[in-house]
């Protein structure tokens, strides 16, 4: 087994959404639940034959054991790597992996929060950090913005261009959360959270919940939907609290991108929709460039010319992203929900014509830890 | 390191109440590195001395977390490069957030509070 022999080695046969918005009462586990159920649905598989569970959330310190008893199951293979929100990206390599060596043959990736109308407790704040009471995570994505605009010149009207551009995917998907028609002037009369960032350079703060399944590329054929293969996928990690983050302008997807591209055996060229992980405007910003979409400080004004808005040259976050179509503490899963309908060609109004190759791009923590994920169609196999 | 030595924060801490700004520097590769800890995160090893370092630096980043008055108003939140190469969190204080930019010298100080001493930060003096 090598790193090339992932590339098309395993397949995404069913996708779930749910709880998407407000859903007074529900646990975390509970729209898991919901999601889990659409999502083997979806496949045609039965709960009883998942055999391999990865799953994370920001409430379970041992979250495959509290989601495996809350689904009734007892994998033979769990993964409860935790990076943040890019984890059910990275999960994706390792139930990859766990298929094609035979550990297990259904693997469940899956996802719940309830942080909107839950009561959740802050995560663990870094002690030599928490002591200056940055209020997280924005202050640390906000100093990110801050020493972007100062060595390449971006602008806050290039950050809410790309606020702008999310909401009008937003508004051909149906089940975005923020809808209404936004402004680059309306993103920058918003209430100022933490300088240059304000209210709509930020996330949604929604529940949700998502659920991913996938087999060896042999089953994948007897599922109900068209298959959708694995290409490439890496992570890499540079910190956990941004002081230590070795340059606010350079993210791990730097290496997690051309890693992925080396073993899907593509290029930045050959991808026709890309699903980026959006936290805050600046993330998009700064995975254009280090995913080898733009050059180094030359996102601002790509984006600000429309092209990842609909109609652009390079469509980014079709779903409206966390910035327009859900946000539950950890958004990772939805990049590759939204990537997977696009190449299956379902997602109504926002589809991209001719979608092969798809991105999914994962953050977690602080722009700490990043995974990048190339989907294709069987075309691309 | 002997169980009895106490632990690379309390260390920390203890120079800072004597009125000392001190970090870590491996004996191995002759690095400093902030925040305290008990292995070099430059080369791995664990041979580590407290040196006093100047607290002159540069902004790198900052942002102004913003809160209602009555909540104690807008504040700095920084990152400050020292000039012995080690990178922190921190806030500059002694002018108003707004006025805080990157690229702005620096000069710590040591602030002894209700609950454990901070190094905060203000505008180099003129007179440096």
């Amino acid at each position: 087994m090598t790193q090339q022999s992932v590339r098309g080695a395993a397949a995404f046969v069913g996708t779930g959404l749910a709880g998407i918005g407000q859903y007074s009462g529900y646990t975390h586990l509970d729209l898991l639940g919901l999601a889990v159920r659409a999502a083997l649905n979806d496949a045609g598989v039965e709960l009883r034959e998942v055999d391999g569970l990865f799953t994370a959330n920001m409430v379970n310190i041992l979250p495959t054991l509290a989601v495996g008893e809350y689904l009734g199951i007892r994998p033979a293979v769990a993964v409860g790597t935790n990076t943040g929100g890019n984890s059910f990206v990275d999960h994706v390599l390792w139930a990859a992996l766990a298929l094609q060596a035979g550990f297990c043959n259904v693997a469940l990736i899956c996802y719940g929060s309830n942080q909107r109308t839950g009561k959740p407790s802050p995560p663990d704040m870094p002690p030599y950090e928490a002591l200056y009471n940055p209020r997280e995570p924005l202050s640390s994505y906000a100093m990110a913005a801050a020493r972007h605009m100062y060595q390449y010149g971006t602008t806050r009207r290039q950050l809410a261009s790309v606020a702008v551009s999310a909401r009008q995917w937003a508004q051909l998907n149906p089940i975005a959360v923020a809808r209404d028609p936004i402004t680059v002037e309306d993103v920058l009369a918003s209430r100022m959270i933490c300088d240059p960032l304000s209210l709509l350079d930020c996330c949604l703060v929604t529940d949700g919940a998502g659920a991913i399944v996938m087999t060896r590329p042999d089953r994948a054929n007897d599922c109900q939907r068209p298959p959708v293969y694995l290409l490439g996928c890496a992570s890499a990690q540079t910190h956990r609290q941004i002081s230590q983050m070795p340059d606010l302008t350079v993210t791990a997807a730097a290496q997690s991108g051309p890693r992925a591209f080396s073993m899907a055996r593509l290029s930045p060229t050959d991808v026709d929709v890309l699903q980026l992980y959006d936290a805050f405007t600046i993330n998009v910003l700064l995975f254009l460039e280090d995913l080898g979409f733009c050059s180094k400080g030359a996102a601002g004004a790509f984006v600000e010319s429309g092209a990842i808005a609909p109609g652009g040259a390079l469509p980014v976050n079709t779903n409206g992203g966390g910035l327009s179509c859900v946000h539950p503490g950890m958004y990772g899963i939805f990049t590759l929900i939204e990537a997977i309908e696009q190449l299956r060609g379902g997602a109504g109004e926002r589809q991209v014509a001719a979608a092969e190759v798809a991105l999914a791009h994962g953050n977690g923590g602080m722009l700490s830890a990043q995974t990048t994920a190339i989907l294709g169609t069987r075309a691309t196999l | 390191m002997s169980a009895n030595e106490p632990a690379p924060g309390v260390i920390f801490q203890d120079y800072l109440r004597a009125g000392e700004f001190r970090l870590q520097e491996c004996h191995g590769c002759s690095r400093m590195f902030y925040f305290p800890r008990t292995v070099c995160p430059h080369c791995g090893q664990g041979e580590l001395r407290w040196l006093p370092v100047s607290g002159h630096g540069v902004v790198y980043s900052t942002t102004i977390v913003r809160q209602r008055p009555e909540r104690g108003g807008d504040y700095n939140i920084s990152l400050i490069d020292l000039d012995e190469g080690v990178r922190m969190m921190s806030r500059v204080e002694g002018i108003p957030p707004q006025q805080v930019r990157i690229g702005m010298r620096v000069e710590a100080l040591i602030s002894k509070g209700e609950g454990a001493p901070l190094v905060l930060f203000r505008p180099e003096s003129q007179t440096q």
